[in-house]
C-alpha cells in the first residue's frame, strides 16, 4: 500500500498541482461518497478524490454495490466504492492496471472468496437480495451471475462437456434430449454452432483462442445467468476474433446485464452503455460512454482517456 | 616424489598460470582501461593458460598411474631366473603378491629367500625410477602447455570460447558416468543372467511354481539339485505391491487433494515438512517397525478375528511398505494437481461449482494422467523396496494370494541367495543375478510407462 500511496501522491502532484486534498489518504465517509455525485462539478475544476463524479445511480438499478471496500492483506485495493447497474445495459470498467476494476468485478459473483486474504466489506445486493448476506451461497450465486476470463479456459474435455459442464452440475437437464437442446442453443447464442457442430466430441482445447472464448461464452450462458462479468475477454484474441466477441456482446446484452473491464478505450466506446473509471481503488467517474470519452468531468479521467496515464 | 605431492605443485602451478594469463592479456593492450580491446574478460585469458597447463600434466599422470602397476610387475619378472619364469600363471602371481608385500614391508607368506628380496629391492628401485620419471614428465608437459598457452594471448584470442568449449566437454563427461555405470550394471547383469540360463531353462525360471533354491555343494552331498521357479516370487512381490497400494493410493491421493485444494496455508506449511520427514525415514528403520510392531499387532487383530495369520506375514510388510509410499504418492499427486491451470478452477467456480465438483469433474481429469505417472513410478519403487520386505516378510516362498500368509519377495531371495557362502559360478548364486535382471525389466517398463504417460499430461495445456 505505501508503494500505491507514494504513486497516488507523486502522480496527483504532477496532474494537479496545488491541490492539498489529493495526496489525502483519510477516505470520506459513506454518507458523503453517496452524496458525492450530486457535486458534480464543472470540468477543468478541482474534485476532491474519493467523491466519485457522475451518475453512479441509475435507472431500475438490479446491481447495487454500496461502500464496498476490498483488502488484500494489508492492501486496500478498493476503496468505498457505491455504483449501480441496470439489468439493460453493458457496463465498462476502465482504468490503469492495478486500479482494482478486476478486483470489483470478482466481488460481484463472490470469486474474491476463493482468495485466503482477501476481506470485503460493504453492501452488494443482487435483484435486492445481499450477496454477502448470511443465507447465500456463493455456489449458486456463480450459477446467476457468470464470468469470462482472461485468458479462454475451456476445459479439457469435449466441446460438449465444457458446454453441458454447467447444465449437468446444477442439473438443469431432464434427460439426454434436453441436454443436447440447451447444449445447441447455447453454442448458436455464442455464434460457434456453425463452426463446431460436426465436431462437438472433439477437445475444446483444440479450438483457436477467439473460438475458445466464444465457447467459454457459451459454456456461461449454457447455465441462464442473469449477469455476465467479461474480465477483458478480448484481451488475448486478435482484431477478428475481437470483433466477433464484441458483436456477441451487443447480441447478448438483449437479455443479461453485462460487466466488461477493459485495457481499451476503442472497445469501451464500442460495446458499452455506461464507462465507470476507477483510479488506485477509488471509483473517480461514471458516466454516460459518450460523455466520458468526449467531456469527461474529472482530470484523471482526462489523462486515462487522452492516453496521459497508462 | 609421490602423486598428491606432484598434484599439489601442479595446483600451485596453475594458480600461477591464471594471473599470468590474465596479465599478459591486460599488459597485450595496454592497461585494465582498454580492457574492451580484449576479445573476452581478462580472466578467461587466465583460465585458458591454466587449463592448458593442467590438462597434459593430469593426462600424463592418469594415464602413468593407469600402466605403471602393469609395466613395473612385467620388468620385475623379466629380470627373474630362468625357473621362475616358467611357473604357472597362478603361481606366478603368488610371487609377484609376496613381491609387492615385501616391498611395502608388509607379511609375506612363506619364507623370504634371496630371489624374492632381490625381486623387491628392484621393484623398490623401478617404483622410484618411475616416480621421478612421472615428476619431470608431468611438470614438464605441464609447463610447456602453459607457456604455448601464455605466448598464444592475443587481444583477438577467443578465450572465453576456448575455455567454455572445455567446461562443456566436463560437462558432457560428467553426465556421461551415470549413463555409463547403468550400462555397465545392465551389462554385468545379463552376462550372470545368461550364465544362469545356461544351467537353468529360462522356461523353467519364467513359468516354474517351485521355488527353493538349495544346490549340492559337493557331489556326494545330500541335498535336492534345486529347482528355480520364480513365479511364487514375483506373485509374492506382486502380493506385498498390490497391499502396499492399497494403502498409499486412497492415503497419499487425499492427502494430496486436502493439501491442493481445501487447506490453509498454515496448514499446508506445516504438513508438507512433515510428508518429507516421513520420506525421509530409513527403510530400515520401517524395517524393523514392521517386524516388531506391524506384525504383531496383525497377528493379534487376525486371531481375535479367527484367522490364522503367519507372524511374518504379507499383510504386515505390505501395510509398513504402504505407509512408507504415502509421501511419494501425495507428493507426486500434489504436483500434478498444482500443475493444472488456476483458470480451469476459477472456470469451475464461475460456473458455480462447488469446490468438491470443481474437484471431482474439473481438476483431477485433468490432473489424472500425471497421477496415474505418480503412482507408476511409485509401484517401481514398491516392487524393488528391500529392507522392509527382507525384515518383516517371510523366506517361504509361498505360491499364495493370501495377505495373511508368509511370502517372499524377489528382493528377499536376492538378498539371501547373495550373503550365503556359496561359490559363485553356482546355479544358487547367478539366480540372483536373473532375478535381478526380471525386477530391471520390470521396474524399467514401469518407469517408461510412468513417465510417458507423465510427459503426455504436460502436453495438454498450452
Amino acid at each position: 500500500m505505501t508503494m500505491a500511496e507514494m504513486t497516488e501522491a507523486n502522480g496527483s502532484e504532477e496532474q494537479l498541482p496545488g491541490n492539498a486534498g489529493l495526496g489525502v489518504t483519510k477516505m470520506p465517509g459513506p454518507k458523503q461518497t453517496a452524496n458525492g455525485g450530486s457535486a458534480v462539478a464543472v470540468a477543468g475544476q478541482h474534485i476532491e478524490l474519493g467523491q466519485t463524479i457522475g451518475d453512479f445511480r441509475c435507472e431500475n438499478p438490479y446491481i447495487v454495490a454500496e461502500n464496498v471496500n476490498v483488502h488484500y492483506g494489508d492492501n486496500h485495493a478498493i476503496k468505498n466504492v457505491t455504483l449501480e447497474i441496470s439489468k439493460q445495459e453493458v457496463i465498462a470498467l476502465i482504468g490503469p492496471s492495478g486500479c482494482g476494476k478486476s478486483t470489483f468485478l470478482r466481488c460481484l459473483n463472490r470469486m474474491n472468496d476463493t482468495i485466503e486474504s482477501a476481506r470485503i466489506t460493504g453492501k452488494i445486493t443482487l435483484g435486492g437480495q445481499d450477496i454477502y448476506g448470511k443465507d447465500l451461497d456463493p455456489v449458486a450465486l456463480r450459477a446467476r451471475v457468470g464470468m469470462v476470463f482472461q485468458k479462454p479456459n475451456p476445459f479439457p474435455k469435449s466441446i460438449y462437456d465444457n458446454v453441458a459442464y454447467g447444465p449437468r452440475i446444477h442439473g438443469l437437464a431432464t434427460d439426454r434430449a434436453e441436454l443436447d437442446d440447451i447444449v445447441h442453443t447455447s453454442l448458436e447464442r455464442a455464434g460457434l454452432l456453425k463452426e463446431v457442430k460436426d465436431r462437438l466430441e472433439e477437445p475444446g482445447t483444440g479450438l483457436s483462442g477467439g473460438q475458445q472464448q466464444r465457447l467459454c461464452i457459451a459454456r456461461t450462458i449454457a447455465v441462464n445467468p442473469e449477469v455476465i462479468l467479461m474480465d477483458e475477454p478480448c484481451s488475448a484474441l486478435d482484431p477478428i476474433a475481437t470483433a466477433r466477441i464484441e458483436d456477441l456482446m451487443d447480441e447478448l446484452s438483449q437479455d443479461y446485464a453485462i460487466v466488461i473491464v477493459t485495457h481499451s478505450m476503442q472497445q469501451a466506446a464500442r460495446v458499452s452503455k455506461r464507462v465507470a473509471y476507477f483510479h488506485l481503488g477509488l471509483l473517480v467517474e461514471v458516466d454516460e460512454t459518450d460523455r466520458i470519452f468526449t467531456n469527461p468531468q474529472h482530470k484523471l479521467t482526462e489523462d486515462y482517456i487522452t492516453g496521459r496515464i497508462g | 616424489m609421490q602423486s598428491t605431492t606432484l598434484i599439489l605443485i601442479l595446483a600451485a602451478m596453475s594458480v600461477v598460470a591464471f594471473y599470468a594469463g590474465r596479465r599478459r592479456s591486460v599488459a597485450l593492450v595496454g592497461g585494465p582501461r582498454q580492457g574492451s580491446v580484449l576479445h573476452s574478460l581478462p580472466g578467461y585469458y587466465g583460465y585458458f593458460t591454466a587449463i592448458w597447463l593442467l590438462l597434459p600434466a593430469l593426462g600424463v599422470l592418469l594415464l602413468w598411474l593407469f600402466l605403471e602397476p602393469t609395466v613395473i610387475v612385467a620388468l620385475v619378472v623379466r629380470g627373474l631366473p630362468e625357473t621362475y619364469q616358467s611357473l604357472s600363471a597362478g603361481e606366478l602371481n603368488l610371487f609377484v603378491n609376496n613381491v609387492q608385500n615385501l616391498a611395502a614391508g608388509d607379511a609375506i607368506s612363506g619364507e623370504s629367500d634371496a630371489v624374492l628380496s632381490d625381486a623387491a629391492a628392484r621393484f623398490l628401485a623401478y617404483t622410484a625410477t618411475s616416480r621421478r620419471l612421472l615428476a619431470t614428465l608431468a611438470l614438464g608437459l605441464g609447463g610447456l602447455g602453459g607457456t604455448i598457452a601464455w605466448r598464444r594471448i592475443r587481444p583477438d584470442l577467443r578465450a572465453r570460447n576456448r575455455v567454455e568449449q572445455i567446461i562443456l566437454l566436463g560437462l558432457i563427461a560428467a553426465s556421461s558416468i551415470a549413463i555409463f555405470t547403468t550400462i555397465g550394471i545392465v551389462l554385468s547383469v545379463l552376462f550372470e543372467a545368461i550364465r544362469f540360463f545356461q544351467k537353468v531353462p529360462v522356461t523353467e525360471f519364467l513359468f516354474g511354481l517351485n521355488w527353493s533354491p538349495q544346490t549340492a555343494i559337493r557331489a556326494d552331498q545330500v541335498g535336492s539339485s534345486g529347482s528355480f521357479g520364480a513365479v511364487p516370487l514375483f506373485t509374492g512381490t506382486l502380493l506385498i505391491t498390490g497391499i502396499a497400494m492399497f494403502v498409499a493410493v486412497p492415503v497419499g491421493l487425499m492427502t494430496a487433494i486436502f493439501l491442493a485444494e481445501y487447506s490453509s496455508q498454515r496448514i499446508r506449511d506445516v504438513a508438507k515438512p512433515l510428508l518429507e520427514v516421513l520420506a525421509g525415514i530409513p527403510t530400515v528403520v520401517y524395517g524393523f517397525f514392521a517386524a516388531l510392531t506391524v506384525a504383531p499387532w496383525v497377528r493379534r487383530a487376525g486371531e481375535s478375528f479367527g484367522f490364522d495369520v503367519a507372524s511374518e506375514s504379507a499383510l504386515a510388510a505390505g501395510l509398513v511398505m504402504g505407509i512408507m509410499i504415502i509421501p511419494l504418492v501425495s507428493s507426486l499427486a500434489d504436483d500434478a494437481i498444482n500443475a493444472v491451470p488456476v483458470a480451469m478452477r476459477d472456470g469451475a467456480l464461475g460456473l458455480g461449482s462447488t469446490r468438491s465438483e470443481t474437484m471431482t469433474r474439473v481438476i483431477l481429469p485433468a490432473a489424472l494422467p500425471g497421477i496415474v505417472g505418480g503412482i507408476l513410478l511409485a509401484v517401481s519403487r514398491a516392487i524393488g523396496e528391500t529392507m522392509i520386505v527382507v525384515m518383516a516378510a517371510g523366506l517361504a516362498a509361498n505360491l499364495t494370494a493370501n495377505p495373511f500368509a508368509a511370502v517372499t519377495t524377489v528382493t528377499v531371495q536376492i538378498v539371501t541367495l547373495l550373503v550365503g557362502d556359496q561359490e559363485f559360478d553356482s546355479a544358487k548364486t547367478l539366480a540372483a543375478f536373473a532375478l535381478g535382471l526380471m525386477l530391471f525389466v520390470v521396474t524399467l517398463c514401469l518407469n517408461v510407462v510412468g513417465l510417458h504417460v507423465v510427459r503426455k499430461y504436460r502436453e495438454q495445456y498450452d
